[in-house]
């Protein structure tokens, strides 16, 4: 067995966890994190800012919320609600679940499961990182500029007449675009060229399956965003008649460019938790994930479907029967892969030894929320239904059981799965599941009541309503303060572990994929030697031992633990 | 299409999801929703009660390991592939052969134009009479051929279930046949600024053609409903006055009716005179005959399209802009 011996470091020769060097302690000073180039510090900053835009975002969802306890005024007057849930819808989706998993989980993760020291482009991620920062200032400036009123879509000739900061929150939009392309680039370049010895395609843990498939979907959507955000602004500034009819133009072609990029977007916010939940399921349940292959395609076909079905947003605006029959056909195609994704799940768990931990409940709760979410989209698939149902609460509903239920859960899986090797600490399980259960009961309680208030009649984007839909909405709101005490709760058990938590071991919950082989938090190079890969999901390759209060490899039971822990090289 | 829905499914539960059906369209719109959501209810039991045996069942217990099983099974993957797929083409085709129907505007059907604006609906009825409130006969087709003035616009009948945006720049079609004699709340499903959703009206569906004849008649009998200044204010807007002659001072196409009447005019022939109730009607049943001096002779006649009482009112109209 070697001990892995750094001959610079005075204190080499002492076994790696004894010396207590990681990459959140191998150097200090603000400048060393503002100027790091280490993928983890990274993440890190990416998870901040995430964090922050949610609790901004929640704060806005939470005024929308008790503005509709009643048809009448409560806080605000229309012009302000109509501001607010464009900023909350805005600054979910471009500042909250499209980086969350992939931004701030995959650049901290992606590497380590690699086996790598970092991403392929380490300076072109911190570049990635400022243009993020940069975008979010820009939204933020729209709030202070005069608000901004257009709902996230943006739709013309509304964006075009409307007096609010539009083309402030649109450059902000195409700064973040490029900060989400140069992430996808990177990751594919890192996923192609950094894969460990004995890493083949197939032997990838799903996780990096999951990033990939968003990566692709990164760089190819992504521009045509950019493209018709500069159109909208040359529009607003010049009046050249792109969009605006009164110029000529033509505002369901915004439709078409818009959805082009956006639908393809709802799968880069859905995948990645999706490939989180694969490895939470697996990890937790201690069982060889069932069915690798079909999960590890049906990222990719989603990834392809993904660009198909974009009409299916449109089926009232105005377009031609026959696009409407095609989209709808061609929309039920994505369904099958998040079918096929969840029946693994359920097999995976089969014959498991399942533990319910605070990241398994979070996983769990995922299957829950998705099957609901993906499920109602089959109503808005179908054409007959789809017409009564297009711009309603039911769509409010499946929308958010999509995207905040399943990827926000997925990101707090990933949060709470990952936890321990990111910060080095062990959290408060039981207050990590009361507030997992929080979030749980709080979410189905806000959005499972505007299924019906969509069928009943009420449209999306209202201010006031009918009489006869007040009960619904005040279940809904409170709904949403129970969400957003439960949230920040977890937020309050993960920072309360970073000062007092237990040390956590390498590889505290068993996993077998090559992240849980370096030492908790890692290394600022992750590993010292490349790690040999083998199969993610052979969870028998590592056993608990009492003393660590971790897993080890098998092989190494009784022999010296430490100098395993550190690295996954156990021939060297 | 009936081979899939059993009819005992059409009505099930439509007070809890829905409101009251009103057309024809909504039954089988109805249905379809009730398939859909029978087959994903039975998924749904079937996954969450899958995962909640395995919970309780393969939990965690101390000295007891996970059991190694198979990692794959083509078999079982290639069923679970195939049949949802089987099940959504299904889906597709029911909701298909609906929404043909819903969007195929009969050919005899009773034709009434929609003007969308920020924030009101505007329903023009076959003898030019215009409301803010659209009003049906039961039992008859009704095509609404839309446009609108300014942004994006959804007309929504919840009880019809029917919806279409109005876009701006280009006509777009709703049709529905009501079923049910009653009022409907009638609404904006694209958000479109500050008052979105005060954008509500509602549709009165009469009982008969007769109801709604009568109807139509009486409201757009205008001199019964309104005294003269409105009446008259009404065709100012309705017959296209409002184009070219403004009501604040500035002269547009023709002079601004604003302290017209009882001034003094110069024509274009050199001779003046005072615009008086006889001058006015002359202007609106021959307007080349006298010409104000600076305006080019463009007006056209109005003679047989307004009758008499119709024009009283409008000189009452210009008579109050002072
Ligand atoms: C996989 C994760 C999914 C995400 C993240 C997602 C997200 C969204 C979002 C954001 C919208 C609302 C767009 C708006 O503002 O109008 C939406 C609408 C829609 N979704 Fe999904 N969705 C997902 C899954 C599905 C599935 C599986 C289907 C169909 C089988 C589906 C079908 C639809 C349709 C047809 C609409 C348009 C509804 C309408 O506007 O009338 N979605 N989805
Ligand atoms: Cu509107």
């Amino acid at each position: 067995m070697a001990t892995v011996v750094d001959s610079s470091d005075p204190k080499s020769n002492f076994p790696i966890q004894y010396r207590e060097l990681n990459y959140l302690n191998c150097s200090s000073g603000w400048k060393s994190w503002f100027f790091t180039l280490d993928h983890k510090r990274i993440g890190i900053m990416y998870l901040i800012g995430v964090t922050c835009s949610f609790f901004l975002g929640g704060l806005f969802a939470v005024l929308l919320r008790t503005e509709l306890l009643s048809p009448d005024r409560v806080l605000m007057g229309p012009d302000s609600y109509n501001q607010m849930f464009t900023l909350h819808g805005a600054i979910m989706t471009f500042l909250v679940i499209i980086p969350g998993v992939p931004a701030a989980i995959g650049n901290i993760i992606l590497p380590v499961m690699l086996g790598a020291k970092d991403v392929a482009f380490p300076r072109m991620n911190l570049g990635s990182f400022y243009l993020w920062m940069f975008g979010a200032a820009f939204f933020l400036a729209a709030i202070v500029l005069g608000g901004l009123d257009t709902g996230w879509t943006f739709y013309t000739p509304y964006s075009v007449t409307t007096s609010t900061a539009v083309i402030t929150a649109l450059l902000g939009v195409f700064i973040l675009g490029f900060s989400s392309i140069f992430t996808g680039l990177n990751f594919i370049v890192t996923i192609h060229t950094m894969r460990p010895p004995g890493m083949t395609w197939f032997k990838m843990p799903l996780f990096l399956w999951a990033l990939y498939a968003t990566a692709l979907i990164q760089i190819l959507a992504t521009p045509v965003l950019g493209i018709t955000g500069l159109l909208l602004i040359v529009e607003r500034a010049f009046h050249i008649g792109i969009f605006d009819p009164a110029l000529g133009g033509d505002p369901v072609l915004f439709q078409h460019f818009f959805w082009f990029y956006s639908h393809p977007a709802v799968y880069v916010m859905i995948l990645p938790a999706m490939g989180v939940v694969s490895e939470v399921i697996a990890v937790h349940s201690r069982k060889h994930i069932f069915g690798y292959r079909f999960i590890a395609y049906s990222s990719i076909a989603i990834a392809m479907f993904g660009f198909l079905v974009w009409g299916h947003h449109m089926f009232v605006s105005g377009q031609s029967r026959v696009v409407a029959v095609i989209f709808s056909a061609i929309t039920f195609s994505v369904s099958i892969p998040s079918a096929i994704k969840v029946f693994n799940w359920l097999t995976t768990m089969y014959k498991g030894s399942i533990r319910f931990t605070t990241a398994m409940c979070y996983g769990l709760a995922f299957i829950f929320i998705f099957s609901i979410g993906g499920l109602t989209g089959l109503f808005l698939a179908t054409l007959a239904t789809d017409v009564h149902l297009h711009d309603t609460y039911f769509v409010v509903a499946h929308f958010h059981y999509v995207m905040m239920g399943s990827s926000l859960v997925g990101l707090f899986a990933a949060v709470h799965h990952w936890w321990p090797k990111i910060s080095g600490k062990m959290f408060s399980e039981f207050w990590g599941r009361i507030a997992c259960l929080g979030v749980f009961l709080g979410f189905n309680l806000t959005f499972f009541p505007q299924f019906l208030l969509g069928t009943r009649g009420m449209p999306r984007r209202y201010y006031t309503y009918l009489e006869e839909f007040q009960g619904l909405h005040i279940m809904s709101t409170c709904g949403a303060y129970l969400l957003g005490l439960s949230s920040a709760l977890m937020a309050g058990v993960l920072i309360y572990s970073v000062y007092r938590g237990k040390k956590a071991p390498a590889n505290p919950w068993g996993g077998a994929s090559l992240e849980w082989q370096c030492s908790s938090p890692p290394p600022h190079n992750n590993f010292d030697h490349p790690p040999l890969a083998g199969d993610p999901y052979i969870m028998e390759s590592v056993v608990y031992n009492e003393e660590i209060g971790g897993y080890v490899p098998v092989e190494c039971q009784g022999d010296n633990k430490q100098s395993v822990t550190a690295s996954g090289d156990k021939e060297a | 299409m009936k081979l899939f829905i059993p009819n005992m499914l059409a009505n099930a539960d439509a007070g809890f999801w829905f409101p009251p059906q009103g057309s024809t369209v909504a039954e089988h719109s109805d249905s379809v929703y009730f398939f859909i959501l029978y087959v994903c209810t039975f998924f749904f039991v079937l996954i969450v009660s899958l995962m909640v045996l395995f919970m309780v069942k393969y939990r965690h217990r101390p000295g007891v390991e996970a059991e190694k099983t198979s990692t794959h099974n083509l078999t079982l993957e290639l069923s679970w592939s195939v049949i949802p797929t089987l099940l959504t083409i299904v889906m597709f085709w029911v909701g298909f052969t609906g929404y043909i129907d819903m969007r195929t505007p009969p050919s005899d059907s009773y034709d009434i134009n929609v003007i969308a604006k920020k924030w009101s609906w505007a329903f023009q009825y076959p003898n030019g009479w215009i409301e803010s409130e659209l009003h049906i006969p039961k039992g008859e087709n009704v095509t609404l051929t839309m446009a609108s003035d300014d942004v994006i616009h959804s007309l929504w009948v919840p009880a019809f279930r029917t919806k279409m945006d109005v876009v701006p720049g280009r006509y777009t079609q709703e049709w529905f046949k009501a079923t049910r004699a009653g009022e409907y709340p009638l609404m904006c499903a694209e958000y479109c600024g500050q008052k979105h959703s005060n954008m509500i009206s509602k549709v009165v569906v009469h009982e008969t053609r007769g109801d709604f004849d009568k109807w139509l008649q009486q409201a757009s009998d205008i001199h019964k409903n309104k005294s003269p200044v409105e009446a008259g204010e009404y065709f100012y807007k309705s017959r296209g006055c409002i184009q070219c002659h403004s009501l604040d001072g500035t002269p547009k196409n023709g002079p601004t009716f604003k302290g017209l009447f009882g001034s003094e005019r110069k024509f274009a022939d050199g001779s003046t005179g005072v615009a008086d109730k006889n001058y006015i009607r002359q202007s609106i049943l021959e307007p080349q005959s006298q010409v104000v001096a600076g305006f080019r002779p463009i007006m056209p006649t109005f003679k047989g399209q307004l009758t008499d009482q119709d024009i009283t009112a409008i000189i009452a109209f210009i008579e109050a802009q002072k």
